[in-house]
């Protein structure tokens, strides 16, 4: 998925500083169009509403995705009410409480490109292709993971209540 | 701002000796730094401490049967032109990477080594990452080991340095990571099991338990890099030269280690 940034600053050419600028001023806050499609999801004050795929996210996959540590990659980085997985990191926020702090439309924004939440953060965009350097020839133009993949990570943090 | 509460109490309360004193000690305690070394386990570092345990010792040994051993067109050996190593070579390890006049730019211990072989040995240069050259390196390293990084000292080493640091904290790969997000920003947390460490290169090359064998920095820098998913730098390049003298010059006035013994 190729992301299109709304801040101008980020964008290097005009006519997307120029379209960012009527999303910018037509949405409240940050709006960011995601996928060159015409039925790209857009992220809309950090979160996307409308779902990526037609197929509900499952949270049993999700919570699979999570706990393998070559897929979802998350444990590296995060603690997760995953008992059965040990060693996990702590660079970033526990996942415990996830779906309390944050609505299903803003855990999908964060899921898919946190860095449109938080320009400096260090969570690799999971449905992002865009703004990345050096990527390696085998993962060059793949995202983390897939939209379905992305659906069931969303739909198992919405129930870390 | 609190050492500058501290400095001002001391002056109200004591003599100019005494905040003389203090400022020494703070200034001594103000270094952050860490080897890896400090957070291995009792049993690692007693590896790595123990030439009879370190499994690197059979690097080094092999190492010291190259240093004399006559070698390529000119049947000449390290030892003919350098002597004994424990004294010509103290302390060399340790300044590397160093400003090479003649090429403008720095270079490494390893691509010394073999510019040797090449030009006054005239034999073939060893692979990269070869037995032969971490022997050699190892050797050498070992010579300087208890000695102080002085990496960076040359001010013709600046801009090289600057490329260097350029390079560690320039975000790269899917994952989109520099290796100052992990190794600046967040050392001594864990990455899954791993402790982060700082990142200071001080006992290369080393014994990595999860390699089973010596490595260089560089091979240790790849690892790195494919953690990232990034795409990785060709060996010997500029970039991997500028990334090891920054982090080299930024370990500056730590002790070498090597050969070091790493999990």
């Amino acid at each position: 998925m190729r992301v299109q940034r709304s801040n101008p600053a980020l964008s290097s050419r005009p006519l997307d500083c120029f379209v960012a600028s009527l999303l910018a001023m037509t949405a409240i806050g940050v709006a960011v169009t995601l996928g060159v499609a015409d039925d790209a999801p857009t992220i809309a004050n950090g979160a996307i509403t409308t779902p990526l795929t037609a197929t509900p996210g499952d949270p049993v996959r999700g919570r699979k995705i999570v706990a393998n540590r070559q897929v979802g990659l998350c444990l590296l980085c995060h603690t997760a009410p995953i008992a059965e997985e040990r060693f996990q990191g702590d660079l970033a926020p526990d996942l415990a409480g996830a779906g309390a702090r944050w609505s299903e439309a803003e855990l999908r924004a964060r899921v898919v490109d946190a860095r449109i939440s938080n320009p400096s953060t260090i969570m690799p965009p999971y449905g992002a292709t865009g703004d990345l350097t050096r990527v390696a020839a085998a993962f060059h133009g793949k995202q983390l993971l897939s939209p379905q993949e992305i659906e069931d990570v969303v739909a198992y943090l919405v129930t870390l209540k | 701002m609190r050492s500058i509460d501290i400095v001002l109490r001391c002056v109200s309360t004591s003599g100019f000796v005494l905040m003389l004193v203090l400022l020494d000690s703070l200034s001594a305690t103000t270094d952050t730094r860490r080897s890896t070394y400090d957070d291995m386990s009792r049993d690692i570092r007693a590896m790595q401490d123990d030439d009879m345990a370190n499994p690197a010792s059979l690097w080094v040994n092999d190492g010291a049967a190259l240093w004399s051993q006559p070698a390529g067109a000119a049947q000449m050996s390290c030892a003919d032109c350098h002597g004994d190593a424990a004294t010509s070579m103290k302390g060399v390890a340790a300044r590397y990477p160093v400003f090479d006049a003649a090429r403008g730019k720095p270079v490494g211990l390893e691509a010394r080594i073999n510019h040797c072989r090449k030009t006054r040995q005239q034999a073939p240069a060893f692979a990269p990452e070869s037995r032969d050259l971490l022997a050699l390196t190892a050797f050498v390293g070992r010579q300087s080991r208890g000695l102080p990084i002085t990496t960076g000292d040359d001010p013709r080493l600046a801009p090289f340095v600057e490329a260097g640091r350029m390079i560690f904290e320039r975000r790269q790969g899917q994952l989109n990571l520099s290796c100052a997000i992990c190794h600046d920003h967040n050392a001594g947390k864990r990455l899954a099991s791993a402790l982060i460490p700082q990142a200071h290169p001080t006992g290369y090359p080393i014994y990595r338990l999860e390699w089973q064998s010596l490595g260089s920095l560089a091979r240790r820098l790849r690892n790195c890099m494919a953690g990232m998913r990034a795409a990785p730098y060709a060996t010997g390049s500029d970039e991997i030269v500028a990334l090891e003298l920054f982090l080299m010059a930024r370990a500056r006035g730590m002790a070498t280690e090597t050969p070091a013994v790493r999990p």
